[in-house]
């Protein structure tokens, strides 16, 4: 079964604005994770200017030996990235629907402040449902 | 490739949630009544509903992206079509048009034939000065801010005062770059 391992937002200055893990691979300590954000964060943007292809809009997917990583940078900047087991499907529509939730339950909330790190329950408890949605999906195939 | 751009926000506008029309525009009446009182100077009033617009701006527009399904526009007037067209049906139910392009593409007008903000109002004499609707231009001001886009939106006619639509004047400043600007050699 193909597992999620972490999520991440990063806002448009690079800062780690929420950071959740699902299972026991690769859970990070909130010091490694907020290393793991920002140096994505340079990543991204340095690819960016190294691309030979012009607009091309940074790194959507890196694989590794032991992951694969997901980004999905919205056009206001913010980015949601997702480690999980190498080969794992249909990661870009789980970001699309992270996203929406992210508008929905985070922008919407009147109490949350731009920029600032997501404390918002609502979220959480949609995500959840959509990330175990998913993951019913994929074993249903 | 992301899917086309919609060239309506019919569909968007089906599917997401909405609230009965006149709860929206009796609460929005409430709001400004409620800031007249508070403020009690008229100017005042323009430009606390342009900030509040700004504030709804600046994240509603991430709504829009992720509903819309919209992809980067190439140029401002491609952005004033899908604000006219996708932008006002999904969020007011209503569509504008654009007009009144200027010789360099970055000054045009969007004109509502319909508002339902205004729906039961009548400006007393007393508010003469009062831009109504300048939540409006707020939200589009606050909006295109985040996708890179420094505007100035002002009001041109406004039904309530005697013009015969309401027109909004959407004026490109400047295109914020990109590209991170640290240079190590600037």
């Amino acid at each position: 079964m193909a597992a999620i391992y972490s999520l991440y937002i990063i806002n448009k200055s690079g800062g780690l604005i929420f950071y959740k893990d699902y299972g026991s691979k690769g859970r990070m300590d909130t010091n490694d994770s907020l290393r793991v954000a920002s140096l994505w964060h340079s990543m991204h943007a340095i690819s960016q200017q190294l691309s030979p292809t012009l607009g091309c809009s940074g790194i959507e997917l890196l694989e590794a030996d032991t992951f694969d990583l997901h980004c999905f940078q919205s056009l206001t900047g913010t980015k949601f990235f997702v480690v999980c087991e190498p080969g794992t499907q249909h990661m870009e529509a789980l970001l699309k629907v992270v996203y929406e939730l992210y508008t929905d339950y985070v922008l919407k909330n009147p109490f949350y402040e731009m920029e600032m790190p997501i404390r918002c329950e609502l979220f959480d408890i949609n995500l959840t449902q959509a990330i175990q949605k998913d993951r019913v999906a994929l074993l249903g195939r | 490739m992301a899917p086309a751009a919609p060239r309506t926000g019919e569909a968007i506008f089906a599917s997401v949630e909405r609230v009965n029309a006149e709860l929206f525009t009796l609460t929005y009446g409430a709001i400004v009544r409620q800031l007249l009182t508070d403020l009690e100077e008229v100017e005042e009033v323009n430009k606390q509903l342009d900030q509040m617009g700004y504030n709804i701006g600046i994240r509603l527009i991430d709504e829009f992206l992720a509903k819309s399904n919209v992809s980067r526009c190439v140029d401002f007037k491609e952005t004033a079509e899908v604000i006219a067209k996708v932008g006002f049906k999904m969020f007011l139910g209503v569509t504008a048009s654009v007009t009144n392009w200027d010789a360099e593409g970055t000054c045009c007008s969007i004109v509502l034939e319909d508002n339902p903000l205004v729906d039961f109002v009548e400006l007393p004499d007393t508010c003469q000065g009062l831009y109504y609707c300048n939540i409006l231009s707020g939200v589009v001001r606050g909006a295109l801010e985040m996708v890179s886009m420094k505007t100035e939106v002002t009001w041109i006619r406004d039904m309530l005062r005697g013009d015969d639509a309401y027109e909004l004047q959407v004026k490109l400043l400047k295109q914020v770059p990109e590209e991170y600007p640290y240079k190590d050699d600037e």
